[in-house]
């Protein structure tokens, strides 16, 4: 399938596949349809994560130039990072240099004023590092803004800015990429749903990177990410499943924290913070979500496996050949598939703790 | 305001400082902005002394990418912002000038500090207010913006499309839960008022603290979106 290589002008003229599990049918809409397909009951959870500026390049022991891209916040304003070699996003990962073998303790620096040292190697792989920067707080954040750029891939027109991959509702930067699936949403379409009656709420979630060219790596993502689930989108989420809507993810972020939510909190959603390794994929039902708006994912992709907790393997084949022939666009500026259960009647949920897992 | 994310432009001195030494003593969690980072320094060294949370952003809000890290690292330090107040402002070049010996250059500059750095900012933190159904966007006013006053130019008309766009803001958020308003706090003691009227009797000026005493009963209380509100005489 072919990407887009750059934002797009009129994000609601872009396209929304409808793939209707119910029916088995597949349509052709638009983003601006979505207050159409959507109905009042329903809500409309995304993700306000703003996107990190998370690409750094700099050198390592010895002046061996690399790149890290963070992955997560930890406590105490350590990140865990991802380890490359040097080259910029015009270089696929998967065709640099190997990255230096750092060991704990070794400095990175990181022109003209940031540094951090390696705390820990992860077990996963030599190349999934937790980093202390030796700055703290505001002067963290700020050297992090004036440094870093945001995450992107070698088939981008050119250099992302802050700007372009930040969605229309973004708040604290947690995403080590930005959640695509919620960047056709602009305002006049939120309002236009809430107007309609479709509630639209936030979730925060730490959506990680999405690939990385390493193959150990790549085989262990999605890694753990947190989540913060307000009180209002628990109760919105509670009230529409009480009275038959649907909840509607904006992305699988916004899946994985929902239903890694519901896992943690003891089998409903309910308002609470935390971090979920859940993976979803074939054979997981879900608890909490009815349909998924989601970007166009190639079959190779890991979200892809995702798709398979909302329709049938039948289906999704058929969908992809069908936006394959019909010219839908892949990748974060690409088009959109909405995967839509036609009833958000469920049982009532199990009570009890349960514990997250693959 | 116990616990909430304030962000406030121009925060290094002046009515900003004084708003966030009154917002923080309330419990809120400050970021402050300004390009004068020593003054900056200094301010938040000041709230911290007294037990308050305050951060410094040292930038431009006039510039874009700078707004973009600003909100990012303000959101990162002390959570979605709730209340968003727009201080920073200049007055051009001084002393002031008539608007025929104002270069189109400098018009420019006091329109994107004064005018697009609000509007750019509010644009990067209002979504998040509104998908959360509650926030505030305090837009700091002058009496310029209703009154002609030759050689104020310049400001004036920043500050008159200022507040238009603190009610267009407010109509078409209007069912969100974001409030705005704008704020005149008239003369007060500040650098800025030396510069624009050096001649003035600063014993006849307000003290911004107590300006900023007052807005923060007025941030507290919550008022019509979209008004414009003149801090009252008895209050300054």
């Amino acid at each position: 399938m072919i990407p887009a290589r750059w934002p797009r002008e009129e994000p609601l003229r872009e396209r929304l596949l409808h793939v209707d599990p119910c029916s088995g049918s597949l349509r052709d809409a638009r983003i601006a349809d979505l207050p159409a397909i959507l109905r009042p009951s329903d809500v409309l959870v995304v993700n306000d994560a703003a996107t990190l500026p998370g690409s750094l390049q700099g050198l390592g022991p010895g002046g061996t130039p690399l790149e890290i891209r963070l992955v997560a916040a930890l406590p105490d304003d350590s990140f865990r990072a991802a380890l490359f070699g040097a080259g910029d996003w015009r270089i696929p990962t998967e065709r640099r240099a190997a990255p230096p073998l750092l060991r704990t303790s070794d400095e990175l620096h990181f022109a003209p004023d940031l540094r951090a040292t390696v705390e820990r190697i992860s077990e996963v792989s030599p190349r999934l590092l937790d980093l202390r920067f030796h700055d703290r707080g505001a002067a963290l954040w700020s050297r992090l803004y004036a440094i870093g750029r945001p995450v992107q891939y070698s088939y981008a027109r050119a250099p992302f800015e802050l700007w372009h991959v930040q969605l229309a509702y973004a708040s604290r930067p947690w995403a080590a990429e930005m959640p695509s699936a919620g960047r056709p949403l602009r305002w006049d379409l939120l309002l236009a749903l809430r107007q309609r009656g479709t509630k639209v709420v936030p979730l925060t979630h730490a959506a990680g990177l999405s690939s990385t060219g390493d193959a150990a790596l790549d085989a262990a993502l999605p890694l753990p990410e947190r989540f913060d689930i307000p009180q209002a989108t628990a109760q919105a989420v509670a009230a529409a499943r009480a009275e038959g809507g649907r909840i509607v993810a904006a992305g699988t972020s916004v899946a994985r924290a929902l239903e890694g939510a519901a896992l943690e909190c003891g089998g409903a959603l309910e308002a609470c913070s935390g971090e979920t390794d859940l993976v979803i994929g074939p054979g997981y039902r879900t608890k909490v979500v009815d349909g998924l708006l989601t970007g166009v994912h190639e079959k190779s992709q890991s979200h892809y496996a995702l798709l398979h907790a909302f329709a049938g393997g039948d289906l999704l084949e058929r969908a992809s050949a069908h936006a394959e022939a019909a010219g839908y666009l892949t990748h974060e500026f690409g088009d959109s598939w909405l995967i839509l259960q036609c009833s958000g009647l469920r049982p009532p949920p199990v009570a009890g703790k349960a514990r997250s897992s693959g | 305001m116990k616990g909430k994310g304030v962000l406030i432009t121009g925060g290094s001195k002046g009515l900003g400082a004084a708003l966030a030494e009154e917002l923080s003593g309330a419990g809120a969690r400050v970021v402050l902005v300004a390009r004068a980072e020593e003054e900056l320094r200094k301010t938040v060294a000041r709230i911290r002394d007294r037990g308050g949370e305050a951060h410094a952003l040292p930038g431009d809000v006039s510039d874009k990418l700078q707004a973009h890290r600003i909100a990012g690292a303000a959101a990162a330090l002390v959570g979605p912002i709730e209340l968003l107040v727009h201080n920073a402002s200049t007055l051009g070049p001084t002393p002031l000038r008539l608007l025929l010996d104002t270069e189109c250059e400098d018009l420019e500059q006091v329109l994107q500090t004064n005018l697009v750095g609000p509007f750019r900012l509010t644009k990067i933190v209002a979504g998040a207010m509104a998908l959360r159904g509650s926030g505030l966007v305090l837009h700091v006013s002058s009496d310029t913006a209703v009154a002609a006053y030759p050689r104020w130019g310049a400001y004036g008309v920043s500050k008159a499309a200022l507040d238009h766009m603190n009610r267009i803001w407010a109509v078409e958020l209007a069912q969100t839960g974001v409030r705005f308003l704008s704020v005149d706090p008239g003369e007060m003691d500040t650098e800025m008022h030396a510069a624009a009227v050096p001649e003035a009797d600063r014993g006849e000026l307000a003290q911004p603290v107590r300006v900023a005493r007052w807005i923060g009963r007025l941030v507290a209380h919550g008022v019509e979106s979209g008004s414009r509100i003149v801090v009252p005489g008895e209050a300054r």
